[in-house]
């Protein structure tokens, strides 16, 4: 079973909701990811998303946006975010760690080596907001050779053909995309997510977890209530950005410690 | 499947195109793609689209042989795809109308869209005051420091012009905003894309809307001589001016096309806007193609003196045209583009735009080897008016 899957089987045992919190990596620089990331598990979190920097976040959101610029500063690439996520793995064996980013640093990299290199790093999972199933055939087929997850988006736009199509294909978890719009927006549908969702966790046989807009812990806790996993990204990113270096740590472990405690309640 | 039968159904020009967004636009550009799939095939589309391109536009432009130029440079004749005498002063109204009458058909009142140069903006909002519909217009802010006149020009004809400050603040951020904002009004709003790039169908549909050119280049030159040119000459920025006079061409045996990129300070230098001389395949903005970028994958900055050929891809149409050996592809340096436009004010009196500079120059670089009854069709596809306060600067004129 891979490190997801047992993830998720434990909290349905426990009868608890996954916590994935997002950080850009290299953001604000390089060294501190590593030691967020800690902090992000200290806080509750069940997996981790780490975000690729990329050029041109497409679907980002302003805040999603100046996290990769920060780290785009400072030369962070792909194959940095992979020895950042082993660096990880000599203390944290249990976490998932999810990348999340963009097709063209992966397309640059070449599929095997990604995949490869992504393994060999402790990677569990793969999020490429612009690989749609369409696409990405062949590159799901070397990340299962590889073990990895290749996680897919499902949107409020997704027609339920699609839905069904889409959940037949996917692997570890499904991502449910909660708004039209791009990380971080403010629009977010509460009643629109509890039925869109509830007909995707009938469709998928896997874990759906719901993220984009997600921004404190009562709203983290509504989501919970119909999900399986909440994720939550700008909000956190922005207290990154916001903190000093010196308060940094303390901050994301506390804010998510108090998303993680409505989710308990 | 021959050559010019693609793409394939989902949108592939063998590994280029394809479909590479987030799952939310998934939908909409799978309707824009039913939705374009019947207007392409339905007879009154198509006959208020040339009606349109007739009685707004100005259709067709003419061919004219640049005689004097020609004589001066004492090879091939170089003869002129007029583009420039279009209404809105370039090629990209044919796009805009046909994307405007396809939103009007879906039922959509607010378009969007990105520029670059102005250029497609003032296109867009021209076909929007026209239809009588919202537009808003997408454009980097150094590039609305740098084209001020046509800023005051969109905003005349009714858009909303917004500055965007992420990114390199150029062409490519703007179009990352126009997909953002596409993302999240996805259900009221046409984002009229503005060359032969992005997610299938766009390379698709802004190539067939641009093809009137070379189909009128195809029946002028059999009326004017006879006879087809030995060489179409195009430049390429994203690529819709170059596809929409290549492609009629395509399967016309003897006809040689050349695609001229922005080689900016010199290829070897690294300031350029030249992918397809000097990138190498990659996906960016929702498609696979030929791309500007670094070791790890980021998009790099380009450079050129025209900013409509700034931008670090190019349409995925080009690409496999390049790899097939169909088409080539070279690059011309800003200086070269320079003078070019210079010969042309001063032998023909036309005033070329900057982008087309770039086609003009590599044509007087190749007619001096040439035998003086050989043909070059240049693709002259906006008039320069735009771009003289650029001009008048590097000549250290203020005006």
């Amino acid at each position: 079973m891979s490190r997801i899957a047992a993830t998720f089987a434990a909290l349905k045992a426990a009868h608890r909701k996954a916590l994935i919190p997002f950080i850009t990596a290299g953001d604000p620089d390089p060294g501190q990811t590593v030691p967020l990331m800690h902090a992000l598990v200290a806080g509750g979190a069940d997996i981790i998303e780490l975000g690729v920097p990329f050029s041109d976040p497409m679907a980002d959101g302003p805040t999603i946006q100046r996290a990769s610029e920060r780290a785009l500063k400072h030369g962070v690439g792909l194959r940095d975010v992979l020895a950042m996520t082993a660096e990880f793995r000599k203390t944290n064996s249990a976490t998932p760690v999810v990348l999340m980013g963009y097709a063209n640093p992966i397309e640059a990299m070449g599929w095997e080596a990604f995949c490869a290199a992504a393994r060999d790093a402790g990677v569990d999972g793969v999020l490429t907001v612009d690989y749609p199933p369409e696409e990405a055939a062949d590159f799901a087929v070397r990340c299962a050779a590889a073990g990895l997850d290749n996680i897919y988006l499902l949107a409020p736009t997704t027609p339920p053909a699609r839905v069904a199509a889409i959940t037949r294909q996917a692997c570890g978890f499904v991502y449910y995309v909660s708004l039209k719009g791009v990380t971080g927006a403010a629009n977010l549908d509460l009643a629109e997510v509890a039925e869109r969702v509830g007909m995707i966790r009938a469709e998928a046989g896997l874990p759906v977890g719901v993220g984009f807009g997600i921004r404190d812990a009562e709203t983290a806790r509504q989501v919970a209530a119909v999900a399986d996993a909440v994720v939550i990204g700008s909000r956190i990113v922005q207290e990154i950005e916001q903190s000093t270096d010196a308060a940094r740590l303390d901050n994301v472990r506390l804010f998510l410690a108090g998303v993680r405690a409505a989710l308990d309640a | 499947m021959q050559m010019h039968d693609l793409p394939d159904a989902r949108g592939h020009f063998g590994p280029y195109g394809g479909v590479f967004v987030a799952e939310t636009l998934m939908a909409a550009l799978d309707e824009l793609r039913r939705e374009y799939e019947a207007a392409r095939s339905d007879p009154d589309f198509q006959a208020e689209f040339h009606h349109e391109l007739r009685h707004y536009v100005g259709r067709p432009s003419p061919i004219y042989h640049a005689r004097r130029w020609s004589e001066k440079l004492g090879g091939a004749q170089i003869y002129l795809k007029r583009e420039d005498l279009n209404h809105t002063g370039a090629h990209k109204i044919n796009n805009t109308i046909g994307q405007a009458l396809l939103a009007r058909r879906m039922g959509k009142k607010r378009v969007i869209a990105e520029t670059g140069a102005g250029q497609h903006g003032v296109a867009s909002a021209t076909v929007a005051a026209r239809y009588g519909m919202e537009c808003v217009v997408y454009m980097g802010a150094e590039d609305i420091k740098r084209q001020s006149p046509n800023v005051y020009r969109m905003k005349l004809l009714g858009a909303t012009v917004v500055g965007v400050e992420s990114g390199s603040k150029t062409l490519k951020d703007a179009l990352n905003e126009a997909m953002r904002d596409w993302v999240t009004n996805v259900e009221s709003t046409f984002y009229i894309l503005g060359t032969a790039a992005g997610p299938h169908p766009y390379p698709m549909l802004v190539r067939d809307f641009q093809c009137v050119i070379g189909e009128e280049c195809k029946a002028q030159m059999n009326e004017m001589l006879g006879r087809q040119p030995d060489a179409v000459i195009a430049c390429v920025g994203g690529g819709s001016n170059a596809i929409g006079i290549f492609h009629p061409y395509i399967p016309v045996e003897g006809v040689r096309l050349i695609g001229v990129e922005a080689g900016g300070e010199g290829v070897a230098s690294g300031r350029h806007a030249a992918p397809l001389s000097a990138g190498t395949p990659g996906v960016l903005h929702g498609f696979r193609s030929y791309l500007m970028q670094d070791a790890n994958g980021q998009i790099i900055e380009t450079h050129s003196v025209s900013a409509g050929l700034d931008y670090p891809g190019v349409g995925p149409e080009h690409s496999w045209l390049k790899d097939s050996g169909r088409a080539e592809y070279v690059a011309i340096n800003d200086d070269e583009a320079l003078r070019a436009f210079h010969d042309l004010c001063r032998f023909e009196g036309i005033i070329p735009a900057l982008e087309s500079s770039h086609a003009l120059a590599h044509a007087a670089k190749i007619a001096p080897t040439l035998d003086k009854d050989r043909i070059l069709l240049v693709n002259l596809s906006g008039r320069g008016d735009k771009d003289i306060n650029t001009v008048a600067r590097l000549s250290g004129i203020e005006l």
